[in-house]
């Protein structure tokens, strides 16, 4: 894998608005890059088109080495992970039965799941309903997704937020992993000095348009 | 992980999920069987009449609940979960075809509940050979309500007046599974062939299936 995320002069406009403009980012394999950015500037746009799950209408976005717009992107899907504002547990269902239908949808072991939840310091409330848990707990279980679904890319927006000091630190690890193994990792927060302890580098976006800032 | 997987997985935990919010057994199926009881007493209990308009007030009560549950709530996904089954490599196609496997399960469920309770209150005259008819047309009826809910559901994801939009997708378009429901029994009493009604079912069926399938992707792809 060269090209971890490559965009070139991408574009985006929602709704008749433009939100991003003409923008250039590069993350290669073993890289993180943070972008920090007042609210509204176009981060989470962002980073759903870094997830495939936006297209950009001008310019080119190439994701683990794909051109996105050209054909099924499913495969790529597979290897990104996101982390995004809300979380996207089933609220009916306990922390446990969450991991185990995101395994059994994605095609992973469902016996990783047990210790997935150790690692995240959450097997004892593994019965809990999803319903019943801090918003902190539930941000350890979508740590434990990434943790199942070993991701080449991984995508954090602000998904440090209102987190514990042990819950940072299991972030902190899960972006080591991913650029250890050779992945990229894209950290998005209005907190500047989060991204300078997490990454490499730090962009800053706004009113939709990216610059280097260290 | 496979088409059917994908599909049967999503489908458990759409059930699994009803089962603990329970707005299809609690809510639902109970104010169904209210409605039903209201009409012999608004009939003034003559047994005649009640007896020949038990099909009818089936067929009424029916869609209007099942309706409900096509479109229940629990069967909504919020867009971060729309985001992380796409990131999963769900198959847009196999979502659609767990929600209607789950769809029809309870639908069939409360159409079979609804059509024994107005058997019992409602004595209805029927042939013999009425009834198993009565039961496959809303087996059939459950099966393209589900997918026409499923698909309703797709349609105005994202949208804020979506309940409403829905509906009005689904009403004009259950005409058909309506249509042929009521006819399919009406032909045994009056001893005409059933074949070109139940054909009608399997025909609805079948298309909406077709249509749910070959738009799952560009429709997930659209209101994203």
């Amino acid at each position: 894998m060269s090209r971890v995320v490559q965009l070139d002069g991408a574009g985006v406009s929602l709704g008749g608005r433009p939100v991003l403009r003409d923008i250039d980012l590069s993350v290669r394999p073993g890289e993180t890059v943070g972008i920090a950015g007042p609210n509204g500037s176009g981060k989470t746009t962002l980073t759903r088109v870094a997830a495939t799950l936006i297209s950009v209408d001008s310019g080119r976005a190439i994701v683990l080495d794909t051109e996105v717009g050209n054909g099924d992107l499913t495969s790529i899907r597979r290897r990104i992970g996101l982390i995004g504002h809300q979380p996207s547990l089933i609220p009916e269902l306990s922390l446990a039965e969450n991991l185990t239908h995101v395994a059994r949808l994605g095609g992973i072991d469902p016996t990783r799941v047990d210790r997935a939840l150790q690692v995240v310091g959450l097997a004892d409330a593994a019965e809990r309903r999803a319903r019943a848990c801090s918003f902190g707990m539930q941000r350890r279980i979508e740590i434990a997704h990434l943790l199942l679904t070993r991701p080449d890319l991984l995508l954090l927006d602000e998904a440090a937020s209102g987190l514990d000091d042990s819950a940072r630190e299991l972030i902190v690890a899960l972006v080591r992993s991913v650029r250890d193994r050779g992945g990229g990792c894209i950290v998005v927060s209005h907190d500047r000095s989060q991204l300078t302890a997490l990454t490499d580098r730090v962009m800053t976006l706004s009113s939709g348009r990216l610059e280097a800032t260290s | 992980m496979t088409f059917w997987p994908q599909a049967l997985e999503i489908a458990r935990v759409d059930l699994t999920v009803e089962r603990r919010v329970g707005s299809t057994l609690r809510i639902t199926l109970p104010f169904g069987i209210v409605a039903l009881m209201v009409f012999p007493l608004a009939l003034g209990l003559r047994l005649s009449i009640v007896s020949e308009v038990g099909v009818g007030v089936f067929w009424a009560l029916g869609i209007l609940f099942g309706m409900q549950i096509a479109l229940r709530q629990s069967a909504t996904d919020t867009p971060e979960r729309r985001d992380l089954q796409a990131l999963l490599g769900v198959d847009p196609a196999a979502r659609f075809t767990g929600r209607v496997l789950s769809g029809a399960t309870l639908m069939t469920g409360f159409l079979i509940t609804l059509l024994l309770t107005m058997a019992l209150l409602f004595d209805p005259d029927l042939p013999g050979g009425a009834w198993p008819v009565l039961a496959a047309a809303a087996v059939l009826v459950a099966v393209g309500l589900a997918e026409l809910g499923t698909l309703a559901g797709e349609v105005t994801t994202g949208l804020s007046n979506r309940a409403p939009l829905a509906s009005l997708i689904v009403a004009p378009l259950a005409l058909p599974l309506i249509i042929g429901g009521s006819q399919s029994v009406g032909a045994v009493e009056r001893d005409t062939g059933i074949l070109p009604w139940i054909l009608l079912l399997i025909a609805s069926d079948l298309a909406l299936a077709v249509a749910g399938v070959a738009l799952a992707r560009p429709l997930e792809e659209a209101t994203r």
